[in-house]
């Protein structure tokens, strides 16, 4: 009982990590059409931030999660508006040649900021700690993650379907032209999605620094597990990356905890099922 | 990729005929550096087998490495239990990588697009976690080691300074540039290309698109597990590596460097990144990937062909002598091509 209840914390802790990344590429990916293959960079980049500012700067925890999302944010805003905008018209491996090359680069660059080894990011005390619930007691950290990743998915749907940004976007998704000559700042709204996309993932780079150490190769390294969730749940659909990412970062967790020899093959077995079931993924916008 | 269409290609002697001379040159002019040349034969017969499916076939795939590992394996164990003979290695292990791509290609050829991609990345990581599981048969973790490969022909012995690995790399390099030209110019490959440029229009044609498209992926498999042989054999060690998916991204980067869906483009490709790789790993481990990273970018941004136009357009006055060769000149290059393709 212990054991399942084990699982089934970690596993949605998991997943709501690999959500809160992956769902800003699968808005890139799915409603901008562009295949960012840095996506796990930009993760990676809040997740250094973060744990350059506690160790070095010494900023306490709450200071440092939201200057380190929100200078991945900008960081992502910057590159957006300078280079990969000319790219939304290339083919597919162009983009994908040209984000895996700054993947690339940055890793260099993670290399050469913060040498080899994992970057760790120390816990606050309150989430160190862990919480009583009378019958039981579990980390405080899990917690917070399963807590922020379900204000995540809540924030984004209902920007997405309630507020005028939301409408922008679906507009400019749809037929670009048609809502550019409505006046809709087209440029504005690709820039902004794509910025809160880089700053999700850096969130989800900080908080997950307890279940993907942090190392320069995480770029490349967790890349395809967002892939698989963005692919599994569909491309630009919020809730389909929630239930992906929840159902695999279960199937991941569980086959660590009984099958442990077996490395990820029950992960990518899973996926491949799911994607047999539903190739267009579970729910596709 | 359009230039798959174009209908007029050398002929199939051309390319293997320049792999061999260019060999043959690095051969004595580079007697020390020959474990490079045998490392780039390899990863150019692997980047061909890629082409042939992602150039020519238009199937993005990110496990190619799959193959190239199921060759390695295969040809590894082959060595181990049974026999040492290389060219025996050579075909099982060509047997392994084409029986893997069939047995896989009948599944995950059913999807398209983004699902067949990370279908394909399932399939090489499904893979390697079955390898690294099998640590009895395969090593596991520390690779697959202790087999010894028979003399070439019984009578080469592979030498440590890598003189008769090279020779038979670049052989078999050349050998699979034939077949694959071979293959692209023949009906099924046309037929391939066709599914390439229009699935819907060849399937009404008549064209069994998936036989097709899953004849072109075994056939390119048998080529990747070729490759893998070759690495089995010439360096002595088959590693986790050979399954990355690190491999099969590098893999795509090389092919797309050099240009897919021409052959050669896959050839030149594993040529610059092999060099570069090589050049800036020798300098330091970790400043390979800011080289690498960068000449990405600075691909995507200023293509190969308008560096080339530009640099023809700087330089062509004096080499007029080019025209000869049927080139013309830089300015009126693309007005002209773009002239001859509805004809």
């Amino acid at each position: 009982m212990t054991l399942l209840l084990n699982i089934a914390l970690d596993g949605v802790a998991y997943g709501m990590v690999l959500f809160i990344i992956a769902v800003g590429m699968s808005v890139t990916l799915g409603l901008m059409r562009f295949v960012n293959l840095s996506h796990g960079a930009f993760a990676m980049c809040g997740g250094y931030a973060a744990a350059l500012m506690v160790r070095e700067a010494g900023f306490s925890f709450w200071l440092a999660l939201p200057l380190a999302v929100l200078a991945t944010g900008l960081a992502g805003a910057v590159i957006e508006a300078l280079v990969l905008r000319h790219l939304y018209r290339r083919s597919e491996l162009d983009q994908v040649l040209f984000t895996i090359g700054l993947s690339f680069v940055l890793i260099a660059s993670a290399n050469a900021l913060a040498g080899p080894q994992v970057q760790l990011i120390a816990l606050p005390p309150l989430l160190a700690q862990p919480v009583d619930l009378g019958w039981r007691t579990l980390p405080a950290q899990r917690l917070f993650v399963i807590a922020v990743g379900l204000a995540v998915a809540a924030a984004a749907a209902w920007t997405v379907a309630y507020t005028r940004f939301g409408v922008w976007l679906r507009a400019a998704v749809d037929h670009p032209d048609t809502a550019a000559t409505l006046g809709i700042p087209i440029r504005l709204v690709q820039c902004a999605s794509f910025a809160a996309g880089a700053a999700l993932a850096g969130l989800g780079g900080v908080l997950g620094a307890e279940l993907m150490p942090l190392e320069p190769y995480y770029a490349l390294k967790y890349l395809v597990l967002v892939l698989v969730v963005v692919a599994v749940g569909g491309m630009g659909s919020i809730s389909g990356s929630l239930l992906a990412a929840l159902a695999l970062g279960t199937v991941e967790t569980a086959s660590k905890y009984l099958l442990s020899g077996w490395g990820s093959l029950p992960f990518f077995l899973a996926m491949a099922l799911l994607l047999a079931w539903r190739p267009q993924g579970l729910l596709r916008r | 990729m359009s230039t798959a269409s174009t209908l007029t290609t050398p002929p199939a002697w051309r390319l293997p005929l320049l792999v061999l001379a260019a060999g043959a040159v690095s051969f004595f002019a580079l007697p020390d550096q020959l474990g490079l040349v045998t490392r780039i034969a390899i990863m150019a017969l692997l980047v061909l087998s890629l082409d042939l499916v992602v150039g020519i076939a238009g199937l993005a795939t990110l496990g190619q490495a799959a193959m190239f590992g199921a060759g390695a394996y295969g040809a590894g164990l082959f060595a181990l239990h049974l026999h040492g003979d290389p060219l025996l290695g050579l075909m099982v292990g060509c047997a392994a990588g084409a029986l893997l791509a069939f047995l896989t290609g009948a599944f995950v050829l059913r999807y398209q697009g983004f699902t067949f991609l990370m279908l394909t990345v399932a399939v090489s990581q499904i893979a390697a976690s079955l390898v690294q599981r099998g640590r009895d048969w395969t090593g596991g973790d520390d690779g697959l080691t202790g087999y010894t490969v028979a003399p070439l022909l019984g009578q080469f012995n592979f030498d440590l300074e890598g003189r008769t690995a090279a020779i038979y790399s670049v052989a078999v390099l050349a050998g699979a540039c034939w077949l694959a030209r071979r293959i692209v110019n023949s009906p099924f490959g046309l037929a391939v290309r066709g599914i390439h440029e229009n699935r819907a229009r060849m399937a009404a044609l008549g064209t069994p698109v998936f036989l097709r498209l899953l004849g072109m992926y075994t056939l390119a498999g048998g080529l990747a597990g070729a490759a893998g042989a070759l690495a089995a054999q010439t360096q002595g060690v088959v590693g986790l590596d050979s399954l990355s998916f690190g491999l099969s991204a590098e893999l795509l980067v090389m092919l797309v460097l050099g240009g897919a869906g021409r052959l050669h483009g896959a050839l030149i490709g594993a040529l610059v990144f092999t060099l570069l790789h090589h050049t800036a790993a020798s300098i330091n481990p970790y400043h390979w990937l800011f080289v690498v990273g960068g000449v990405l970018m600075a691909v995507v941004l200023v293509p190969p062909e308008k560096a080339w136009s530009w640099l023809r357009a700087r330089l062509g006055r004096p080499q007029a002598g080019r025209q000869v060769t049927g080139r013309p000149e830089a300015g009126p290059q693309d007005a002209e091509r773009a002239a001859e393709v509805p004809r």
